[in-house]
């Protein structure tokens, strides 16, 4: 019974970072119709850029923080504005495959300047593992759940209360009605970008810290999407709340499931939930229905 | 004079070889591609033959992704499902070569089958997703159903015999190949102009008004995930057959991404589109490495950056065709023939 619950609390912690990670996917694909494929590798990029100010700058690290939160804003406009603007209107395939090449040069550039050289991240959190009484959550995932629960908070407050929040909304709502109300709806989506980078490049540190970075960390983003699919993909509480299901489902799958296929099942568990989900109810938990039957 | 395209009756709109012209540089391609063996040596055989299992592969996306308009992302995994399929019953049950590799298509088109069945409910980014979340299924699949693929250690597959003889160099097989490539690129151009191609083309300009039009969605969306398939099946089977030993390792996700990076530089929905596409991504790595090799011979050490450029190159390569020539090579192709047409009169 104890490991149940401490596998459930792991998954929870581990969810944390999910639903921070979908939250980037469901804040630029709601503003932007967009689903970027190459989220994963903002993460990298995120990580390595803190990674390199950390330990070949050697500033500390609420600076390193800021200053990759300034490199994805940067990022994020260069994406909208050079990438995807030239292929508004532009049928699904065209936009999914640029993400996807965007991805690609991203993990090639990254490959050249920082080598695949597996590496850790220096300590920034205490290292004590967190006692809950009833389970110990390790300190990186610890630190990381704090870290994913505040940027969610944060970027659930801006959407919500802020004028450029309600901007956002209104936008995603209606392109041509928001346009009309005089909300520059270029800048929209290039701020969507910056968001979506911003949420991808915190998770990028904080996995980065549990597990160390390396070129290919970004593939979590696939598992992502997952999440943003269970979630509704331009629902935002329900990225938060599938990324906990997906979290928790994930990690049993590594208790029960792994000793039976001999491991690597917890890898592929997100998928095979994936594939029921769109069997099920495609538009995810809290998504708008707008699927229609064909 | 004659200064454009005149098609009066249906039947000449609908003719495979649209011109005598046409028929004449076919002939002589088709004489230079006998020939070609003959002249090359093994490395050049070698490529010509990866550029074979691309140009059916290719073709099978594009019937699905270009002509039908279902986005695949799991097209590595049907490759694979062939690939193990005919390395399974050659090495297992002492299949013959030649009805192994229909056999690697059948069941290929199974599993396309299978995976077609999301496309019933949902479509654009979401079939998208289930499709990606197939590729990754069937990794798992390949990487721990042990008992039948031997995981990652792989399947050695004895060199393929016809009627007694042993296939053994790139030179034998590249004439298995070129029957292979001929058959489906022929296939491929006439389904296109029957009954259900045509379907095809009507389900992905506008599902719904192919619907009310009478053409049976189920069947045709279906029977496109199956053909598709069968062609990645086929491809599959012949190229691990070719590389003598079949592992997971060989089917990623980036494989998925560079068939669909085929279709979309050669053209979507062009079937000498994708052959242009399935030329022009194989062929890209073999001139970097060539190129490689150049630097290694003049600046040592530098060749190292060769690595990553190949990546960094192809998503560019992806992302440029996508901004500035989204409907490929086979557009260009088109708008050079445009030109010469009429040259040097074209205004």
């Amino acid at each position: 019974m104890d490991i149940l619950i401490q596998v459930i609390v792991t998954g929870l912690a581990t969810g944390g970072l999910y639903g921070l990670i979908a939250l980037g996917f469901v804040l630029i694909y709601k503003a932007t119709s967009v689903l970027n494929l190459a989220m994963g590798d903002f993460m990298t990029l995120g990580a390595f850029v803190c990674f390199t100010m950390l330990t070949q700058v050697k500033v500390p690290f609420y600076l390193a923080l800021l200053l990759t939160l300034v490199a994805a804003i940067v990022l994020g406009i260069a994406v909208e504005r050079i990438i995807l603007r030239p292929l508004i209107g532009e049928p699904v395939i065209s936009v999914i495959m640029v993400t996807i090449g965007l991805g690609i040069i991203l993990k090639g550039g990254m490959y050249i300047i920082w080598t695949p050289i597996f590496r850790s991240f220096p300590q920034i959190f205490p290292p004590k593992p967190f006692n809950l009484g009833f389970a110990i959550v390790p300190s990186g995932l610890w630190w990381g759940f704090v870290f994913a629960i505040i940027g969610t908070i944060a970027f659930l407050l801006i959407f919500k209360f802020s004028r450029t929040g309600v901007a956002m909304r209104a936008v995603a709502s209606d392109q041509q009605a928001a346009l009309s109300m005089g909300i520059s709806v270029r800048w929209v989506f290039a701020l969507a970008w910056c968001f979506g980078a911003m949420a991808a490049v915190i998770g990028g540190i904080v996995i980065g810290n549990i597990s160390g970075i390396s070129v290919y960390m970004g593939d979590i983003g696939l598992k992502v999407l997952a999440v943003i699919i269970l979630g509704g993909l331009d629902s935002i509480g329900g990225a938060i709340l599938a990324g906990f299901i997906i979290g928790v489902l994930e990690n049993l799958t590594g208790l029960y499931i792994d000793p039976l296929v001999g491991g690597g099942a917890k890898d592929v568990a997100p998928f095979f939930i994936l594939v029921l989900i769109l069997m099920i109810r495609p538009y995810g938990l809290f998504g708008k229905e707008l699927i229609e039957r064909v | 004079m004659r200064c454009g395209d005149f098609k009066e009756t249906y039947i000449q709109d609908e003719a495979i070889f649209q011109s005598l012209f046409v028929k004449f540089w076919l002939c002589l391609l088709f004489l230079f591609l006998l020939a070609f063996p003959f002249m090359a040596n093994a490395y050049l055989l070698y490529v010509a033959n990866m550029i074979g299992f691309a140009i059916i592969g290719a073709i099978g996306l594009n019937l699905l992704t270009g002509f039908t308009g279902q986005i695949s992302l799991g097209h590595a995994a049907f490759l694979g499902v062939g690939a193990y399929t005919s390395a399974i019953l050659v090495t297992r049950l002492g299949f013959p070569f030649w009805l192994s590799v229909p056999c690697a298509g059948l069941v290929a088109a199974l599993a396309g089958l299978i995976i077609g069945i999301p496309s019933l409910r949902v479509k654009g980014l979401y079939l998208c997703i289930a499709t990606l979340a197939a590729q990754f299924i069937f990794e798992f699949i390949f990487t721990r159903w042990e008992s039948m693929t031997k995981g990652i250690t792989g399947i050695h597959i004895p060199p393929p015999t016809i009627a007694g003889y042993a296939i053994k160099t790139e030179k034998d097989f590249y004439w298995i190949t070129l029957f292979f490539v001929a058959l489906a690129v022929g296939y491929a151009r006439n389904l296109i102009r029957s009954r259900t191609g045509r379907a095809f083309i009507a389900i992905r300009d506008r599902d719904l008004s192919a619907e009310i039009i009478g053409i049976n969605l189920f069947r045709s969306k279906l029977s496109s995930f199956a053909i598709s398939s069968f062609y990645a099946g086929v491809a599959g089977a012949l190229w691990m057959t070719f590389l003598k030993v079949v592992t997971p390792d060989h089917f990623p996700f980036l494989l998925s991404i560079q068939y669909l990076a085929m279709i979309i530089v050669g053209g979507l929905g062009s079937v000498l589109g994708s052959i242009f596409g399935a030329v022009f991504i194989t062929l890209t790595p073999e001139l970097l490495n060539y190129l490689s090799e150049i630097v290694k011979a003049s600046a040592p050490g530098y060749e190292e950056i060769f690595v990553p450029m190949k990546e960094v190159i192809f998503g560019v390569l992806i992302v440029l065709f996508l901004i500035f020539e989204p409907r490929g090579l086979a557009e260009i192709w088109n708008r050079i023939k445009a030109f010469f047409r009429l040259w040097p009169f074209s205004y």
